[in-house]
């Protein structure tokens, strides 16, 4: 089972900073993220991506959680490298994170 | 009660333009935005500008206003938005000419300048807020420095009379609080109201965003008629709560679903979103479904406005060259990384100086990297892409060269190579005080 049977995710970029919403479909699985989508996992997830700090806000009525990750974004949009220099696709990645063992 | 419908008609500077037609036509509006400024769009504007003074606006305004102009002067619809770019008063002259040429002489077309700051910062000591270096620091390098501008001057042009305001940069939800302050009157220091009001701003800004654009998974999230996707319209009561909702029978949806993802869209605290009219909060939102692509929002809070406004300053930074080829059928990996191997060996024996590096294989690493790749099987096609950055155009002109001769001199079944090289405008940002910023309303007249 991966996140993105729970949850939906877009991405959005400042400089070199990416910020990434979770989002659950049915706010009853919201408990699940808040319980076990931490800052450290996500930073742990995007290893090798995000050089920076994350810092999570949470937004339970709305069963969303917000990731803003610093240092993500090769140096900053408009100078970096990266093919996806937005990070626009790291939704993508943060959605293919395993959760089976989430309980 | 009176309410006001505003319609968002572009997202970025390159949108399309048919949903800005369909909600001139059926979105039964009061005003349409277009929001046409990325980060580095102003820079790249005033470049143009320093070659011909008549240039620097969106690449894309004749066209917009060409669809756009009749439609709304016919029903009453006044447009608002930051095509001005790096020359809003050639970009108003622009308008009026299409204008005549339509048939409109009455039309009042207001321009906005003075988020062009680049002289007092030239003239001042001030520091970037990145790196702490004195702004002088980069020296020619620099382009352009521009405040975000808040939404009184567009107020201002409309209780003069304007029925197009165009600006340069400005805060984007300000297109859309202009209108509602001017429309509703309310007070400067109305936090909770402001705050509401660059709630529907900050909806309806990226346009598409909010109605089934950049959404669809499919399997999971499915949308409707995506092809024909519709532009958002906000109908906002006095008190700043709105209805999100798009001309019946366009493609996409507007759903809880579609608004939350557009809520969070590029905010970091939503407690604490900056702009130069509002500290807005965004933490207690309510998003209600109130009928098929009618979303209710309200519960937008805000607190007193920064004393200081974000300036953001485009410089040149480098140089870009890069070059792609693809491999495919059995092997297309290994000869994929065969080919990046041999350009990073023969950079070396030719000297190419290069300050960054990247070597990627498209389709199997290129956009997350080793650690997230790892699991996925070998891919039946691969792109092998190098990148580098160089401190002028001919040392980046020499790597896409090494790719491209990969043709000839590379492994077997090489196709499709691309080069290209090019200057990078990059940008970094200060904070400005903001009694040294000072608007002002030109007309666009005979």
């Amino acid at each position: 089972m991966l996140l993105r049977d729970i949850a939906h995710s877009r991405a959005g970029d400042k400089g070199d900073i990416s910020n990434i919403s979770v989002i659950a479909y049915d706010l009853k699985d919201y408990a699940l993220l808040e319980k076990h989508l931490t800052p450290e996992r996500v930073k742990a997830h995007f290893a090798g991506v995000v050089q920076g700090d994350v810092v999570r806000y949470a937004l339970p009525h709305l069963g969303a959680l917000n990731f803003v990750m610093r240092h993500a974004l090769g140096g900053g949009v408009t100078r970096s490298l990266a093919l996806d220099a937005h990070g626009k696709s790291l939704s993508g990645a943060m959605l293919g994170m395993e959760i089976s063992d989430w309980s | 009660m009176k309410t006001l419908r505003i319609g968002a008609g572009a997202g970025y500077s390159g949108d399309r333009i048919e949903p800005a037609v369909e909600l001139a036509e059926k979105g039964e509006l009061d005003y349409l935005i277009f929001e046409c400024l990325a980060e580095r769009t102003i820079a790249i504007g005033q470049q143009a500008r320093r070659a011909d003074p008549q240039k620097g606006y969106d690449p894309l305004l004749a066209e917009r206003m060409q669809a756009v102009l009749k439609l709304c002067a016919d029903k009453g619809v006044k447009i608002i938005t930051n095509m001005g770019a790096a020359n809003p008063l050639a970009a108003a002259k622009k308008t009026r000419e299409i204008a005549l040429a339509l048939g409109l002489p009455d039309l009042k077309i207001a321009a906005i300048t003075g988020d062009d700051v680049l002289d007092v910062l030239l003239n001042g000591d001030y520091r970037i807020e990145d790196n702490g270096l004195p702004v002088k620091s980069l020296g020619d390098k620099l382009i352009s420095a521009n405040t975000y501008l808040g939404a009184q001057p567009i107020v201002d042009a409309l209780k003069a009379g304007a029925d197009v305001v165009i600006t340069g940069r400005i805060a984007d939800p300000a297109l859309v609080l202009g209108p509602l302050i001017h429309e509703f009157d309310w007070a400067a220091d109305d936090w909770k109201t402001l705050g509401q009001g660059t709630l529907v701003g900050h909806l309806l800004e990226c346009a598409g965003q909010v109605t089934g654009g950049y959404f669809a998974d499919p399997g999971k999230k499915d949308v409707k008629d995506l092809a024909r996707l519709g532009f958002p319209i906000a109908e906002v009561a006095a008190d700043g709560s709105a209805v999100i909702t798009k001309v019946a029978g366009s493609g996409g949806q507007v759903t809880a679903a579609t608004c939350k993802e557009q809520l969070l869209y590029e905010i970091h605290d939503p407690g604490s979103y900056f702009t130069p009219d509002v500290v807005a909060d965004f933490s207690q939102v309510i998003i209600t479904e109130i009928a098929p692509d009618c979303v209710a929002i309200s519960g937008g809070n805000g607190r007193a406005r920064p004393a200081t406004l974000k300036t953001t300053l485009g410089y040149v930074d480098s140089y870009v060259g890069e070059g792609q080829i693809s491999y495919a059928g059995p092997g297309a990996q290994a000869r994929g990384q065969l080919a990046l191997d041999i350009v990073r060996e023969r950079f070396a024996i030719t000297g190419v100086q290069i300050d960054e590096v990247r070597y990627d294989l498209i389709g199997v690493n290129a956009i997350h990297g080793a650690q997230l790749s790892s699991a996925a099987n070998e891919p039946y096609e691969v792109r092998a892409r190098v990148t580098g950055r160089t401190a002028n155009l001919r040392e980046a002109v020499r790597i896409g060269n090494e790719v491209e001769t990969l043709y000839t001199c590379g492994p077997a079944g090489g196709g499709g190579a691309t080069k290209s090289a090019r200057e990078v405008i990059a940008v970094l940002s200060m904070l400005l005080p903001r009694e040294l910023v000072a608007p002002t309303i030109h007309f666009e007249e005979n």
